[in-house]
């Protein structure tokens, strides 16, 4: 197994410390709740699509390191993209979770996705890292009852 | 014969064991305790000696899989003091015991607007149990509030009680917070207004005296893996004459005593409770267990984990950051802690990785997490096992915890 220092690294950390983008917005267009019932983590993803475009992410956690980084990651990564483009990036992401190979000539995952490739050693932290994601899909799709991880 | 932990642990092989290259610490033994040789031997010396069915066979090895396995009954019985070994029934744990009894003794007698009593400091299988058999017989469940220690508050407990109250259930030992409540007291409410009592000792089986005539309730629970013995076992005390009345909670085999397309009689106690082929070998591993314990004695064991509770409350209080929740007059089994500004998810895995298990989450009580306020937290058990330089592994864990993420 990998060191401790691949699962928490500097950029996830820092994340973790000083997440981008946690905030309530006094406006969005679509929003969220997800929870994670194996360990309480609990999360709100809110949008705002304008024109099909994300104009603005936040989100709001109690969450452990892993969720919360995936969190602020998420909602920086968002911005400015598509709406129609999120369900890519977050298959983007699990592969890096997932530690999937990437394929060669493949271009790099966008923003600090790459943070998260220390996560795949850690199968019980998975969820921790797609809960906002699964949450966020969720907020688009306009989904009323919570996302869980399980 | 003096408690000596060095030599205690011999009887454990699994705490030879390294984890990510440290010495294992195992501080885990609420969510289920490791098992001594004793315990995985008579499992194995049954199944290599006297496997068979009980109760029905006619053949030597079913007599002995049947005398194994009623032994094994006859061992929780005085453990627990109950009255006769007919008020003992094995179950997979103390989740089915409690079960059992809401779905048999709470469906038959409880109507709408009856009431039914647990504490604030319940397990999730103390509380949901109830809930559901509530939901079905439109009765209302009544929650006896504890105080910010830990401790349930006697005076509101005693006031929820009503003429609608139909039966009362509560901890013996708390699984978060670790609190000794003062059963003997609780039950002596419920009875004085003739209310059954059911008392959860999944967490008070491996650390404190039990005895169920003492206390005069009528239902006590606990599970065999928790308790040094395996898993898949555990054991209902009812009363006699309340087990007599009650209907069986499963049907099938070995519970009747004649079938047929017009009418079923049932078994005599305890088998009317007990349907299918029993866990044999669980039941001889639990009582394996149950003379291990005896064996060390119980005394012993109580004080030595009294010392090693106290020892770890200031180890982790010396921690900077960390935080005890609750304060109980008595504890038994386990503290539980918060680090600030880490989720104990974070906690665990760093603790893990310097070969500490603890428990972080919810523990199955998001009711106690909601009182606190917190989401989750840290739990470290122990067992009898433990020592206190298995303590500083944790203070040191949690150092290396505030390294990696303070």
């Amino acid at each position: 197994m990998s060191d401790l220092r691949d699962l928490y690294q500097k950029v996830l950390l820092d994340h973790y410390k000083h997440p981008r983008n946690s905030r309530r917005p006094p406006r969005s267009s679509h929003s969220c709740e997800g929870h994670n019932p194996l360990c309480g983590d609990r999360i709100t993803v809110y949008l705002m699509v304008e024109e099909g475009r994300v104009v603005d992410a936040a989100f709001e956690a109690r969450a452990c390191a892993i969720c919360t980084a995936s969190a602020s990651v998420m909602t920086e990564t968002a911005k400015g993209r598509p709406a129609a483009r999120l369900e890519g990036l977050f298959d983007t992401f699990r592969a890096v979770v997932g530690g999937e190979p990437t394929a060669p000539g493949a271009a790099a995952p966008p923003g600090d996705i790459a943070a998260f490739s220390g996560v795949s050693d850690y199968p019980v932290r998975i969820k921790c890292a797609l809960l906002p994601w699964r949450t966020m899909l969720g907020a688009l799709e306009g989904r009323d009852e919570s996302v869980t991880t399980e | 014969m003096p408690f000596d932990v060095a030599h205690i642990r011999k009887d454990f092989p699994i705490l030879d064991r390294e984890i990510n290259g440290k010495p294992l610490v195992y501080l885990d033994n609420a969510a289920t305790t490791q098992k001594p040789r004793p315990v995985i031997d008579a499992i194995a010396r049954y199944y290599e000696t006297s496997n068979a069915n009980v109760h029905r066979g006619l053949h030597a090895l079913s007599l002995r899989a049947t005398e194994a396995y009623e032994g094994a009954r006859e061992k929780a019985a005085r453990y627990l003091n109950a009255r006769s070994p007919r008020e003992i029934v094995f179950v997979r744990g103390a989740t089915e015991a409690i079960n059992l009894v809401a779905d048999s003794f709470g469906g038959d007698n409880l109507a709408e607007g009856d009431e039914v009593i647990v504490t604030a400091l319940e397990h999730h299988s103390n509380l949901v149990p109830w809930q559901l058999l509530c939901e079905r017989t439109s009765a209302r469940l009544l929650v006896a509030p504890m105080d910010r220690r830990g401790d349930v508050v006697i005076d509101a407990y005693e006031r929820l009680f009503s003429r609608g109250t139909k039966i009362v259930a509560f901890t013996h030992v708390s699984n978060t917070v670790g609190t000794v409540n003062p059963v003997a007291d609780l039950t002596a409410v419920a009875r004085e207004r003739g209310v059954p009592v059911l008392i959860d000792g999944a967490q008070a089986a491996p650390h404190v005296r039990i005895d169920v005539q003492a206390l005069d309730c009528d239902f006590y629970a606990f599970s065999g893996h928790k308790t040094y013995g395996p898993t898949g076992i555990g054991v209902l005390y009812a009363r006699e004459g309340i087990l007599e009345k009650m209907r069986p909670y499963q049907s099938g085999g070995e519970m009747v005593a004649s079938v047929s397309y017009e009418k079923t009689t049932f078994g005599a106690l305890p088998h009317k409770f007990e349907a299918g082929t029993p866990n044999v070998a669980g039941a001889v591993g639990l009582g394996a267990a149950l003379d291990y314990i005896r064996t060390v004695g119980l005394d012993n064991v109580a004080a030595h984990e009294h010392d090693l509770l106290e020892y770890a409350s200031k180890a982790v209080a010396g921690v900077p950051g960390a935080r005890l929740m609750g304060a109980p007059k008595e504890r038994a089994g386990s503290i539980a802690f918060i680090m600030e500004g880490v989720h104990p998810h974070d906690a665990a895995m760093i603790l893990d990785r310097e070969g500490v298990a603890v428990r972080g989450g919810h523990l199955c009580s998001q009711p106690v997490m909601d009182f606190y306020r917190v989401p989750a937290m840290l739990r470290a058990s122990v067992g009898l096992y433990n020592t206190t330089a298995e303590i500083d592994a944790l203070a040191a864990g949690l150092d290396k915890v505030r390294e990696v993420l303070g």
